[in-house]
């Protein structure tokens, strides 16, 4: 029962990265812009993050290094594919590579830090029940942020004006441009909330889940991140869902390793990355139903005259 | 104001202007950061584009490692021209390794020089499968392949670690995890004695030959590229898209699989969780750069090599981190995006707020001419991440 407990915390715990990488991703696609940079934006940001806590050693000093530097790399982004109307694959493939080998070079004199003992979090009362105490109650604030925040953003999408002109923006640009709307503008500025969510799943990755840096730490979870868009059809309480069963399986993989199940831990390893293939075979199967979901024009790029 | 405004045909001076502009920036940034770091730029900047291409040694082993930056880059070529994103050449490359390597090890002292052949082969055919599968499931589940093949490299470093760790690991290697050191039979002939460099290049460059035949004098090679520039015209002229689906990713995870077995049977010898060193995800800036055309890559692969081998420097004699050469081939990918949009449009000085314009969606790609040259950064866009 404990183990339980102990697993859906960690599970809660690691899904609330991809949650709030696939939600930044998810603001971006839903103007039209497909970031395939969000695992270099992600390094980026875990190195920031991770040395501010360093030198400041506070962990918000840290998150705000990260949400920065995940913002200037996104609005970079930005520029090059909405401005100069360069190709979105391309420039995102770019920060990646840029994000992996910018953040090696830096991070290259913090390999030997080690964060200090992190302060445990405890919500009085409620943390104190048994199982469902340490399994829902004792987590990190952000934990609880990434649940708030999918909420404000179905809110903001589905309910607010501003998020209907995004979805019109990332629908059809043309109707948006020919309504008054700044398109470009609204685009970039969904970029920029978008790398700054990213950013504070890199920092989350180095400065919470492990307190240490190491080269490519985020292992992929930027990628991942990205199916996880398409596997919950663009919606947010599904990318949420997604999120937390995506952390469930790592979790469990680790899990398994620890116990020394009679399986290779390197199998084991790549469960993550599996599930993901597979998640999104299931998904994809049904083509027309990706395409109804889809925002229409997701990855065109858009110049107005 | 500055503004953008589309060419009345792309500028083909642009087009081969444009990599060395983006050059040129990244050295000035490069410059900045070496005197950011209390570097003299001059001598970093020697260690990046004069040491490499110093001696006869030095431009040996600056071949050694743009041989496999070359083959992957021409199968990415291709794949990006037919619009098909296959950024998993990593994972292809490893699979690649760890088929020849299978056969390698198969090697007796009995067996004769001629073992590297099937060594190679299998190397092609691992590539192959690794990237069928992307094939496959974009083929028949729709799955997108950008992010499949991109899993792919992570589940075949997983394989590979697997098998050095596991049952391949040499009983008499003190527990390191790596293979027994392949016989010599196994080995590619080599040019020169006394330098790595083999018959490696010699292939590489015969598969330059082989592609420009193939892009720009097949009709096979025509269909792929009306597929990837105007999907619709291609339908209407009755191109078959999952053909050129199969086609080019076969085709480039073959050339990543070719390019991993020659690794194997040539400077590594020997299977070690290090054999992926990026070349699968630096050939996609070595494709981008050559203008996704077989002798532009050539150069791009050089260039890129040089990076490789100046990173390595800078670690030796400056005391920098190898993983430079990350920052300056991301930089060089940045800046060549950003100079490729003067292809396709130019910057025309306008006096602020004329008249409110016509939304005229002018959208590059969407009546991009059929010009194999400009073929690269204009590329229709297609949804579905």
């Amino acid at each position: 029962m404990d183990q339980f407990a102990l697993l859906l915390a960690a599970t809660l715990n690691s899904g609330t990265v991809l949650a709030f990488a696939a939600l930044g991703l998810l603001i971006n696609e839903r103007a039209g812009v497909v970031n395939l940079g969000a695992e270099g934006i992600m390094l980026v940001a875990a190195i920031a993050g991770f040395a501010t806590a360093v030198h400041t050693g506070s962990d918000w000093l840290a998150f705000g290094a990260g949400a920065v530097a995940g913002a200037v790399l996104a609005a970079a982004f930005g520029i090059l594919v909405i401005w100069l109307n360069t190709n979105q694959y391309a420039t995102g493939l770019a920060l990646s590579l840029f994000g992996a080998g910018f953040s090696a070079f830096v991070g290259i004199r913090y390999t030997q830090e080690k964060l200090g003992e992190q302060h445990t979090f405890h919500i009085p009362v409620l943390g104190d029940l048994p199982f469902v105490g340490p399994a829902l109650f004792r987590q990190h604030p952000l934990v609880y942020v990434a649940i708030a925040l999918t909420v404000a953003i179905a809110w903001f999408l589905y309910r607010s004006r501003a998020g209907l002109v995004l979805r019109a923006v990332g629908e059809s640009p043309e109707s948006a441009h020919a309504l008054g709307y700044p398109v470009r503008r609204i685009r970039l500025a969904a970029l920029v909330v978008g790398g700054a969510l990213c950013g504070i799943a890199g920092v989350y990755v180095s400065v919470v889940y492990t307190h240490l840096w190491v080269e490519g730490m985020t292992a992929g979870k930027g990628w991942i991140a990205l199916a996880l868009t398409t596997f919950a059809t663009w919606r947010p309480a599904r990318v949420l869902l997604g999120a937390y069963l995506f952390g469930g399986v790592t979790m469990l993989q680790l899990q398994l390793q620890g116990e020394g199940v009679q399986i290779s831990s390197q199998f084991l390893t790549m469960l993550p990355y599996l599930a993901t293939i597979l998640v999104l075979v299931l998904i994809s199967r049904n083509a027309a139903f990706i395409r109804v979901n889809m925002p229409a024009s997701i990855g065109k790029p858009f110049f107005p005259g | 104001m500055l503004k953008l405004e589309v060419r009345p045909e792309p500028s083909r001076a642009m087009s081969i202007a444009s990599p060395l502009i983006a050059l040129a920036i990244t050295v000035v940034i490069g410059t900045c950061l070496f005197l950011l770091l209390g570097k003299d730029p001059l001598r970093g900047l020697a260690v990046f584009f004069v040491e490499p291409v110093k001696s006869v040694y030095a431009l040996t082993e600056l071949a050694v490692k743009a041989t496999p930056l070359l083959l992957i880059a021409l199968g990415l070529a291709v794949c990006f021209r037919s619009n098909v994103w296959n950024i998993g050449a990593e994972g292809q490359f490893i699979v690649g390794a760890l088929f020849a390597s299978g056969v390698a090890m198969q090697a007796t002292p009995a067996t004769g020089a001629w073992f590297f052949v099937p060594v190679i082969v299998a190397g092609v055919v691992g590539g192959m499968c690794w990237a069928g599968v992307v094939a496959l499931l974009r083929d028949r589940f729709n799955a997108n392949e950008i992010l499949v093949s991109l899993m792919l490299v992570y589940v075949a470093e997983q394989l590979l670690n697997y098998l050095v760790y596991g049952p391949w690991k040499d009983p008499a290697g003190y527990n390191f995890p790596q293979t027994i050191t392949f016989l010599k039979s196994t080995q590619v002939p080599k040019l020169f004695t006394g330098f790595r460099v083999n018959v490696g290049v010699l292939i590489a460059l015969a598969a330059v030959a082989a592609f420009w035949v193939l892009l720009f004098r097949t009709y096979a090679g025509f269909q792929l590229q009306v597929g990837g520039l105007a999907p619709a015209a291609a339908r209407y002229a009755g191109f078959s898209s999952r053909k050129a689906l199969w086609s080019s990713l076969l085709i480039s995870g073959g050339m990543a699989g070719l390019a991993g077995g020659l690794e194997v049977a040539g400077p590594l010898g020997q299977l070690t969780p290090h054999v992926p060193a990026g070349y699968g995800f630096a050939a996609i800036i070595v494709a981008f750069v050559g203008r996704l055309h077989p002798v532009g890559i050539v150069f791009s692969a050089i260039l890129m090599s040089m990076f490789y081998i100046g990173g390595e420097l800078a670690q030796s004699r400056l005391g920098l981190p190898k993983s430079l050469t990350g920052v300056f081939q991301g930089l060089l990918l940045f800046a060549l995006l950003a100079c490729d949009t003067l292809i396709a449009y130019r910057l025309r000085w306008k006096p602020a707020r004329v008249a409110p314009v016509a939304p005229a969606s002018a959208a590059p790609g969407d009546d991009a001419p059929l010009n194999p040259v400009v073929a690269s950064t204009s590329l229709p866009a297609r949804g579905g991440v």
